[in-house]
């Protein structure tokens, strides 16, 4: 089973008026599996990225009490992220390309793991990993499959990466001749811009994000999966982020996820097979793939802005949710300067355009009124995107651990990744 | 700053030709009227490829926004941290923005809405000249200025 081209985009729910999902309450996530969350690989393979995936997979498996001639579809966001490994010699079988290493596929998983049933296979959303769970629930809806493995592996190698190839150049070519001249291209630097921007436009400022990043890095402190609850370190103050190094100013390291290597995978399947598995189904009612173009070079704070109105808007449209029935709420924060754009946008807990970081500064803890992002997102564990929806998984099934949130847990929104291409997914505990 | 030199590519040819010769030149749509930045074999609004026309336009645009560079991946400039990075909306069409580092403004001090006047630098990988954009008096002062009108006699 292969990966057949185009076939993601036909899955994709990417418009306006499409009215309420067609399959809401009728896919279900069961389980979860993560691997250990390492900062980089160390270059032995039983630590590699493929072989998480497998661990992964396996635990996914065993927490819903599958087997693998149960599994027929496998959907990964393969990758990669960060550098290759070549041109370092590969190793032996199946470690001999890059599928293993920097990246997996949802063709090495079946292949690795045994998978003798699969129908339905993808991996055509390299880095789209909120993408996966939308085009997997949509397959389950259609009957492509029925019981999908949906893969998140995150790798990363040793060294910094961007600094060789184009970056160490004399000349620009490409897209590269736009921008690259001036400087522009580091990672965040569109979103450091744009945070200017929402600054001047609704009088707030970039301190006023501390208590928003303290918090995300506690709750992911709570988080298992996590590469800080892994390797645990001093707890961040208020202090440690407002004299942390400038990245991009206004956007300083802590605003910046940790790249990992980790592999983190989910297990969906229909409503009907969920209710025989070991742990409570937690419903799918809607899911999105949104992509914008912004008109200029780069995306202004503005057209971010409408970028989450959008996003809110199909999503309500389609899980059939209003703002006020949302009690969990996970929208991406790989760097947390566009993270306000979702809250403004979204108005969850009754947030307006230009409250975010005057929200932040309320209770947001999980113990509290507003526990907003009680994932820790990537923020708070590491670079995998996946905390922000195996969260909402656990939170609705009751079973979040220190993080369970003390308001009720229902229903769910998260998304990843950026505001010009961002994926989402709403869940419910009951179907309907 | 040593910019790293733009290479020409077919599209982008006629721009960094002109640059070379002192002259802002944008991709526009004479159906729709839109210019686009970085150039494009189509018209992003009605799809055409024979209405787009090279425009030469003033070279007078407003600051729109910026952020300061502290840790940059292109080896080139990572001596000249940190720097500006801001965004310059065109006169002629505030949709589109060029990027500039704000020659003669220092860092943490960028006026955001100011007047900025073009200006050609040569980069030293091909001597290909780039454009920059330095803050200047808005454009009626200037235009003033030039004209100098003789008194009227009486
Ligand atoms: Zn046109």
């Amino acid at each position: 089973m292969v990966t057949q081209k185009g076939v993601a985009a036909k899955l994709y729910r990417s418009k306006d008026g499409l009215g309420v999902w067609e399959h809401r309450g009728k896919v279900a996530a069961v389980s979860y599996g993560y691997s250990p969350c390492d900062r980089r690989w160390d270059e032995n393979l039983e630590h590699s990225l493929g072989a998480y995936s497998m661990i992964a997979a396996k635990k996914a498996l065993e927490e819903a009490g599958i087997r693998l001639d149960q599994v027929d579809g496998v959907v990964s966001a393969p990758g990669p992220i960060g550098e290759p490994w070549a041109p370092r010699p590969y190793f032996a079988p199946p470690y001999d390309s890059e599928d293993g290493i920097s990246l997996v596929t949802a063709e090495w998983l079946i292949k690795n793991m045994g998978l003798k049933n699969v129908r339905f296979a993808n991996s055509e959303a390299s880095r789209g990993h909120g993408q996966v769970l939308g085009m997997a629930s949509q397959a389950i809806g259609e009957g492509l499959c029925h019981t999908c493995l949906v893969l998140f592996p995150f790798g990363n190698l040793a060294g910094r990466y961007s600094q060789a190839g184009s970056n160490a150049r004399e000349t620009a070519t490409g897209n590269g001749q736009w921008s690259m001249p001036w400087g522009w291209g580091a990672a965040g630097a569109g979103f450091a811009y744009g945070f200017n921007q929402y600054c001047r436009k609704y009088g707030v400022n970039h301190d006023m994000m501390a208590p928003f990043v303290v918090n995300l890095r506690r709750n992911g402190r709570m988080n298992p999966m996590g590469y800080y609850a892994q390797h645990p370190e001093e707890p961040l103050t208020v202090e440690d982020y407002l004299a942390s190094r400038w990245v991009v100013k206004p956007l300083c390291l802590h605003d910046a996820d940790r790249p990992v290597n980790a592999a983190v995978c989910f297990l969906l399947t229909t409503a009907d097979r969920a209710k025989d598995m070991k742990l409570p189904p937690v419903y799918v009612l809607n899911h999105n793939n949104n992509n914008f173009e912004a008109r200029g070079l780069t995306h202004t704070a503005e057209e971010m802005g409408q970028f989450g109105d959008i996003h809110a808007r199909r999503m309500y449209e389609g899980s059939g949710l209003t703002p006020s029935e949302v009690d969990i709420f996970n929208p991406y924060d790989g760097f947390t300067l566009f993270t306000q754009y979702y809250l403004d946008a979204f108005g969850w807990h009754g947030v307006k355009k230009g409250e975010a970081l005057h929200f932040y500064q309320g209770d947001i803890r999980v113990e509290g009124p507003h526990p907003f992002l009680s994932s820790g997102g990537n923020n708070g564990t590491g670079r995998t995107r996946a905390a922000i929806f195996t969260d909402c998984i656990e939170q609705l099934q009751g079973r979040a651990g220190p993080r369970q949130v003390h308001i009720k847990a229902e229903t769910a929104i998260a998304g990843c990744t950026m505001p010009h291409t961002c994926a989402w997914m709403a869940f419910g505990k009951y179907p309907d | 700053m040593p910019k790293q030199s733009p290479v020409p590519d077919k599209l982008s040819k006629p721009f960094w030709d002109a640059c070379n010769e002192g002259k802002l030149v944008m991709l526009t749509c004479t159906a729709c009227n839109l210019m686009q930045y970085p150039p494009e074999a189509t018209c992003r609004k009605c799809n055409s490829a024979e209405k787009l026309v090279w425009k030469e336009v003033s070279g007078w645009g407003k600051i729109h926004g910026y952020c300061t560079m502290y840790d940059c991946r292109i080896r080139l400039l990572q001596a000249e941290q940190p720097f500006n990075l801001a965004s310059i909306a065109l006169e002629e069409d505030p949709g589109v923005l060029m990027y500039a580092n704000l020659p003669g403004t220092p860092v943490d001090e960028v006026p955001v809405g100011a007047t900025v006047k073009v200006e050609f630098v040569t980069t030293p990988g091909n001597g290909q000249k780039v454009p920059e954009w330095r803050v200047t008096e808005p454009r009626w002062k200037a235009a003033k200025k030039a004209a100098r009108p003789a008194a009227r006699k009486r």
